[in-house]
């Protein structure tokens, strides 16, 4: 037994140590790479927030809503012929390709969380379900939708493919900037802006935050809720096909049946961050979650305590402001 | 309404500077972090056959063996499941020799039987006892995996039944004091120093990164290649068992300008985590144990796992070439992974069948005292059960396949 615990032993005596030097040296590439994370689970989590502002439901089945956009992806770049090795395109077909897989994702991603709400939540709203009965049935959905994909397409990952390889753009503080890496958070951050506008200033958008304040008055007054309703779910849906194809860039390998899971939670996680059924709360929570996790793993040297930090400083957040930085609501718009 | 407009408008135009930024920058050489990998240069040539011993002990033998019909081997372990690939490469091997043997001796027709335990710890212990339990069964290679060994061994223990595993790597396992166990491969705790030295040695690396993940195997292996590196070790990061983004710990290495990437662990993260090394600009070596030798890993780290290398404490039997016709007429495939262990266990146990020990208690003495060469290697046990020279293997990725580069370590 004895070389069993000598084994273990490294682990345990060094259980926690700062490496802060590691920090400095590698801060401006852990902000970028940070940054790139974070806009994903932005978009994932604006999926969350704005079920949540409409509906006061925790659509658990949103991560298979994302993941379903990831196979879109997936089925789009194989239909086009792509392989493990990334063939050398000249920039308008990279993009020509790029528009493609974005339009299959946030279809697939779209039509799975229409879906979803016709077929799971919409009966139940019918029969006046108590919210713990959302609750469940959510859960229960993403289950489901796991599990059909696992039946489908087995528990290995698809095979990875890539679209293009990387390039070095610029140089920030003597780090590189990517090419997906910049492609990612600018198109995350117009993606959002265009998101918040629409909330905001659009005739939908109105109805939506009438829905989120009070869906009963908001009837009353013409809004049809149950549009309101689909439209939030296909929103969302956009926004995680969106999430999808970037993430499939940085992470081509990742397209597997229970592949949305974590990053779901992270997402869900960042959403209550920034206030739960706030659009930029979201924003604001998706950032500072993909930051804070990756500062935290090069200081603790161990990913085991990426999630710990960011749970962490979740709860820190939470105990100073229950309802999130930015606030909860999104039918009283604080923002 | 004025504060949110100033907003928006503001988040447009830095969105539009950052756009515009990075057209007008595209053309900017890369910067200073790009690692120069001098290990990234050597080219060790793929291995076209292995040398055999000359008078290794074949499962045929001299023809005139003699034993009563019930006489039987079995297989124990993985049939179906997630890993059942490992399983059939194995039992394909040891049905292949007690073919041969039986072929050669009209007078003792070894039976053999399997049973499955589909490679989980949990359920091996219904098909172990099975096992056991029949008489006639008096020897077993298996079982593959370490989980399941450590959860059975008690079981064989207790019934004094003798079995060689083919696979199970864990080092702790002849720790249990256990008689009956048998590993007829090199350890975790032989392939460390052995990857140490192929790292620093044949592959001229300087620097080594070392990346464990955290489950036993990652944890183990990464301690004892780190003890062998010495020095050249420059770093070490640990990662977790499902995690997809390795952005941290990739800074970390293209920061400390490592030639050479040790990641101890499986191909679930080892793959994607070669991929987003490469992304960045990683010109180095990626190295990984047994773990990591699977064709999955080639699927999913893509063109990036043209920079890899493996350890493992198996032999290729593919490049033996009387084994491989055999074993392709047998199962329809080239031997995989652990095929010819699988030979060669069962080889040990038919030949202390043919010198006459038919019962269990005489076999376990022959597999105890057995000093002769198998087709992979030298087979002699200490008296807990380890290979007393194992041999260990290099493998790299040459055209999108796994190809033996020789025996390293020595």
């Amino acid at each position: 037994m004895l070389p069993t615990i000598l084994l273990a032993a490294p682990v345990s005596n060094d259980w926690i140590t700062l490496d802060f030097p590691s920090l400095a040296q590698n801060f401006w590439s852990a902000t970028f790479d940070g940054l790139t994370f974070g806009s994903i689970y932005a978009l994932v989590a604006l999926g969350y927030t704005l079920v949540y502002g409409v509906l006061n439901l925790i659509n658990f089945a949103h991560s298979e809503v994302f993941i379903m956009g990831c196979y879109g992806v997936w089925f789009t770049l194989s239909f086009l012929g792509f392989g493990p090795s990334a063939p050398n395109l000249d920039i308008g077909q990279i993009i020509v390709n790029l528009l493609l897989a974005f339009i299959v994702a946030i279809a697939a991603s779209a039509l799975t969380a229409f879906l979803l709400e016709r077929l799971a939540y919409k009966p139940l709203r019918k029969r006046n379900a108590p919210r713990l009965v959302f609750l469940i049935t959510a859960i229960g959905a993403s289950f489901t939708i796991q599990y059909l994909i696992f039946i489908w397409r087995g528990p290995v990952p698809e095979q990875a493919l890539t679209m293009f390889k990387p390039t070095p753009i610029f140089d920030v503080f003597g780090t590189i900037i990517y090419s997906d890496q910049l492609i990612i958070v600018c198109a995350a951050v117009i993606m959002m802006v265009v998101t918040d506008l629409f909330i905001s200033k659009s005739r939908t958008g109105r109805g939506i935050r009438a829905v989120a304040q009070d869906p009963d008055t908001a009837t009353l007054m013409g809004v049809n809720k149950e549009r309101i309703i689909i439209t939030t779910f296909v929103i969302g849906g956009i926004l995680a096909g969106a999430a999808a194809l970037f993430y499939v860039m940085k992470i081509p390998s990742g397209v597997v049946y229970n592949g949305g899971f974590i990053l779901g939670i992270k997402a869900f996680a960042a959403a209550v961050l920034g206030g739960i059924g706030n659009v930029r709360g979201a924003l604001l929570g998706g950032l500072l979650l993909g930051l804070i996790g990756n500062y935290g793993q090069i200081l603790l040297g161990n990913s085991q305590w990426t999630d710990v930090v960011a749970f962490m400083v979740l709860v820190l957040v939470l105990l100073f402001r229950p309802e999130g930085i930015l606030g909860t609501s999104l039918g009283r718009s604080k923002a | 309404m004025y504060r949110k407009k100033v907003m928006t408008t503001l988040a447009a135009a830095a969105t539009l500077g950052m756009l515009l930024g990075g057209c007008a920058n595209q053309a900017a050489a890369p910067g200073g972090s790009t690692s120069e990998g001098a290990a990234g240069a050597v080219n060790i040539p793929a291995l076209t056959s292995v040398e055999t011993p000359k008078d290794a002990v074949l499962p045929a033998g001299d023809g005139k063996a003699n034993c009563p019909a019930t006489t039987t081997l079995a297989y124990v372990g993985a049939e179906t499941g997630a890993n059942a690939q490992l399983g059939i490469n194995i039992f394909n091997g040891v049905q292949l020799a007690i073919n041969e043997h039986n072929a050669a001796n009209p007078g003792c027709q070894v039976q053999f039987k399997k049973f499955d335990t589909e490679g989980d710890p949990n359920k091996a212990t219904g098909p172990v006892t099975q096992a056991t339990k029949e008489e006639g069964i008096i020897g077993v290679v298996g079982l593959p995996f370490s989980g399941e060994s450590k959860s059975t061994g008690n079981i064989f223990e207790q019934v004094k039944l003798v079995h060689i595993t083919p696979a199970a790597t864990n080092p702790a396992l002849t720790d249990n004091g256990w008689t009956t166990f048998f590993r007829g491969l090199g350890n975790d705790a032989v392939q460390g120093p052995a990857a140490a030295k192929f790292i620093t040695g044949k592959l001229q690396a300087k620097k080594v990164y070392i990346v464990q993940d955290d489950s036993e195997y990652g944890i183990g292996l990464g301690k004892t290649t780190s003890d062998g590196l010495g020095s050249a070790l420059i770093g070490t990061d640990k990662v977790t068992t499902g995690q997809k983004d390795f952005s941290a710990t990739i800074s970390k290495i293209m920061n400390s300008k490592a030639d050479a990437v040790f990641y101890s662990g499986y191909y679930a993260e080892g793959a994607p985590f070669d991929q987003q090394l490469v992304a960045k600009g990683y010109t180095g070596t990626f190295v990984g144990p047994d773990g990591l030798k699977d064709d999955q890993f080639i699927k999913q780290a893509g063109d990036a796992s043209s920079n890899s290398y493996f350890t493992c404490p198996c032999i290729p039997g593919e490049l033996i070439p009387s084994f491989e016709k055999a074993y392709k007429s047998l199962a329809n495939m080239e031997p995989g992974t652990y095929s010819i262990e699988g030979y060669d266990a069962a080889t040990v146990l038919l030949s202390g069948i043919d010198a006459g020990n038919q019962d269990r208690p005489s076999l376990l003495k022959w597999v105890k005292s057995y000093d002769k060469d198998g087709l992979s290697k030298h087979y002699k046990w200490n008296d807990k059960g380890e290979l007393q020279a194992p041999t260990v293997y290099g493998y790299k990725v040459e055209n999108g396949k796994i190809v033996p580069i020789g025996a390293i370590g020595e």
